[in-house]
């Protein structure tokens, strides 16, 4: 009502209203002036901060490069994937670094994963104590601090497990003590590639082997048990030719020192602690995940597939995961970037990931805090923007197709 | 047409039976009602179900012996160091905790000033009441008083104004860990909305920069924005100015909230029918004005639960303040093992941490469960 007496107002007396003004009140051109503003804000800001950060350094006498990765790192790591001595570079050690994380995430995604399922189906199975067991553990491992979880677990191995001499052992052959846990170390003879190869070969023909089973069974109906013949089919040929090709592997089995356990591979307590807090910590969100997910299917269609002769594993497989799946992926891809940043509270028990390395030790020693930082962060959002682009592709594959 | 009482009495067959029709209701027989009907069913349902309770069974025995033997039968509550008592028991040695309890809840805070740690503390609750509790009279004047309350926490813990001066440095234990929380969503709050709001904006630009923000906030671990704070903030400020590390932290603490924050009210925006814009427009209401009246009202008020699952989320992580040497309940804890009084009690520790977090944060999640189950019989 104003607004229009206005006007009129403005036109009965007829004076040019202030441009500006006409500018303002137009909407395309009021978003075009606050998005101006906004821009006019931020560069401001960042003009602001950058002009004090180049102060800063001129008054420390320091200057922005990344030369530094060139220089030699000279400092241990205590777990290296790659080739790695106190001599080589600052580089290097952030490789190893990044190496080593990525190491952790993975084996806790799939460790987590693995258990998350696990709990969560128990947590929906029929029987009581299994089910209440499990949601005690669930609540009681959700409700305390992840960095918690490391140092409990951590503490429990260095300072409860005993020492090398005394290990818990399985067969002589696989050593648990406050060193790590010691497994044997596999050594691969001359024709092991054949059985790599079949291996691939296997993979190849399971994803044959299921686009036609499926085509069969659209077409006429037919099941065929495809997780069995796959598996069957995954682990038989590759030893089938590792048996032909004449056993090429031999094991170099861990034997007890003087202090120390010879021999083998061992994965050291910080990776072991942060490994298991991790999967412990993430599967138990993964099982409320998928609880959630298969609660989310409606019982109609439990009861048509009843109604239409499935059984029970039958259901599962065809009606109620697929469906599940696509309300379990998104919450999942979050809570595998959570592990994966979490993982980063390696610091605190000694593990030498990118924060460790990169943005610790080599921090510290060159004081280049501004350029350690900033690699840190984008490492960190590189790997976030891997794990859901990966996710972002599975979720899209597996979604509904409506028609 | 029914048949009397006196009839189905006498309705009995010479042989003892009944007549077709006339049998008494008998209760179910135990095979399919009752506790040994539902054991059958919810353990002994099938071989695995029957293999599974078993271990779980076993699992059960095992931890709660072990857990209470080593926790209470055998523990040592009294006592001056480990020796002490390893002298008395060999389970814990809960004395550890009870001699440190004030240094685990107040930190290196001057011991004559700690009433002003309790006092904030209460005021705090006082000041949580309008938030969460809808049907309060005068919630309005309430709500004044929870918003002016973090001035009024950081003159009582800083100090000045007639009050001694507490260096920050001399923060720590629980009080640290709740000032960081509270202080992270307080303000997350206000920067979440409007991030969230910029998110949703018809504004190219200030969109693209909300989704950025948000997006890299989220996308990279809490402790590096807290060696961020520690190492690289202090760069950006005037030469000479001195900024405060607690500060620091609380900046980048409250901005990594933020992020999270404003995904939980986006969902809350998202959820609003799009009914609602279109009335809130076709009253004639601007921008701005749709929002705070129609719009932010409703979008909070189902926001909530994943405002309080955010919180709980926040509350833990300030643990890993100790990463940059700050001493929360967790860090005391870690530091005090270094006592050679008391060596070697890490568990100990950590389980009494550990136990500290896990009620106030499972109590917090029944809230917010409690809350959902509330809001959701609107529907």
């Amino acid at each position: 009502m104003s607004g229009v007496a206005n006007q009129a107002s403005i036109k009965l007396v007829g004076i040019e209203p202030n441009f500006l003004l006409r500018l303002w009140r137009n909407k395309d051109t009021r978003s075009i002036i606050l998005q101006i503003l906004t821009m006019a804000l931020l560069f401001a800001f960042l003009a602001y901060i950058i002009n004090n950060a180049v102060l800063n350094l001129a008054v420390l006498g320091k200057t922005f490069s990344f030369d530094f990765l060139g220089f030699p790192a000279s400092y241990d790591i205590n777990q290296r994937l790659i080739e790695y001595t106190s001599q080589s570079t600052h580089f290097r050690a952030m490789l190893v670094g990044i190496l080593n994380t990525a190491l952790v995430a993975f084996f806790g995604i799939i460790t987590a994963t693995i258990v998350g399922f696990l709990f969560g189906i128990i947590r929906l199975s029929n029987n009581w104590i299994a089910s209440h067991i499990v949601y005690c553990i669930i609540e009681f491992t959700r409700n305390i601090p992840v960095l918690l979880h490391i140092l409990l677990i951590h503490g429990i191995i260095v300072h409860v497990l005993p020492s090398p001499r005394q290990a818990h052992t399985l067969a002589d052959s696989i050593f648990l003590s406050n060193r790590g846990l010691t497994i044997p170390d596999p050594i691969f003879g001359e024709g092991f590639s054949f059985t790599v190869i079949a291996f691939f070969a296997a993979i190849g023909i399971i994803i044959g082997f299921a686009r036609w089973a499926r085509k069969v069974r659209d077409e006429s109906g037919k099941i065929y048990p495809v997780f069995w013949i796959s598996t069957g089919i995954l682990f038989g040929l590759p030893f089938l030719v590792f048996l032909l090709s004449g056993s090429p592997l031999s094991w170099v089995v861990p034997e007890l020192g003087r202090f120390n356990l010879k021999g083998g591979i061992t994965m050291i307590p910080e990776f072991l602690a942060l490994w298991l807090a991790l999967s412990l910590y993430t599967s138990v969100f993964i099982a409320e995940i998928v609880r959630a997910g298969i609660l989310a299917i409606s019982k109609g269609q439990w009861e048509a597939s009843q109604a239409v002769g499935l059984q029970r594993n039958r259901i599962l497989q065809l009606v109620v995961i697929p469906q599940a799946l696509r309300v379990i992926i998104p919450p999942l891809t979050s809570q595998y970037l959570n592990l994966t940043k979490n993982s980063s509270l390696a610091i605190a028990i000694g593990y030498m990931d990118i924060v460790a390395t990169i943005g610790g030790i080599s921090m510290m020693q060159t004081g280049k805090e501004m350029e350690s930082m900033i690699l840190v962060l984008s490492i960190y959002l590189c790997f976030s923007l891997v794990i859901s682009a990966f996710m972002n592709w599975y979720n899209k594959r597996i979604k509904l197709v409506e028609r | 047409m029914t048949p009397g009482k006196e009839e189905k009495t006498l309705a009995v067959t010479e042989g003892g039976g009944y007549l077709p029709g006339t049998h008494p209701d008998l209760p179910p027989p135990s095979s399919v009602h009752g506790p040994i009907h539902w054991i059958r069913v919810n353990l002994f349902g099938s071989v695995t179900d029957t293999a599974l309770t078993l271990l779980a069974v076993y699992f059960l025995y095992s931890a709660i012996t072990f857990l209470a033997g080593w926790m209470f039968i055998n523990a040592a509550f009294t006592g001056e160091s480990r020796n002490d008592c390893r002298a008395v028991a060999d389970g814990a040695c809960w004395a550890f905790i009870g001699n440190r309890l004030s240094l685990f809840i107040y930190g290196f805070y001057p011991e004559p000033e700690r009433w002003r740690v309790d006092l904030s503390f209460v005021l705090l609750i006082l000041a949580i009441v309008p938030v969460l509790y809808e049907d309060m009279p005068q919630r309005g004047k309430g709500l004044a008083y929870s918003c002016l309350y973090p001035l009024i926490a950081a003159w009582l813990l800083v100090g000045g104004f007639g009050l001694e001066k507490v260096s920050t440095d001399q923060f720590g234990g629980l009080m640290l860990n709740v000032v960081i929380g509270v202080t992270g969503i307080a303000f997350s709050l206000p920067i979440g909305i409007v991030l969230a709001l910029g998110r949703q904006s018809q504004l190219p630009i200030v969109r693209i920069l909300c989704v950025s923000f948000i997006e890299i906030i989220r996308g990279v671990p809490l402790i590096t924005l807290l060696f961020v704070a520690a190492v690289m903030l202090s760069y950006f400020v005037p030469p000479g100015t001195d900024f405060d590390l607690l500060v620091r932290m609380l900046i980048m603490v409250t901005l990594f909230a933020s992020g999270y924050m404003a995904e939980v009210i986006r969902g809350g925006l998202q959820a609003i029918p799009n009914g609602q814009y279109e009335a809130a427009d076709a009253m004639g209401l601007k921008y701005w004005q749709s929002m705070r009246l129609v719009v932010l009202p409703q979008a909070l008020k189902i926001s909530i639960p994943g405002i309080v699952n955010t919180f709980i989320a926040l509350y833990k992580d300030t643990t890993l303040v100790i990463v940059i040497g700050r001493l929360d309940i967790l860090g005391i804890g870690n530091s005090s093992l270094a006592d050679t009084k008391w060596q070697g009690l890490s568990t100990e520790v950590y389980i009494f941490v550990a136990l500290f977090f896990f009620f106030s944060c499972f109590s917090m999640s029944r809230y917010s469960l409690w809350l959902e189950k509330k809001l959701h019989t609107g529907h």
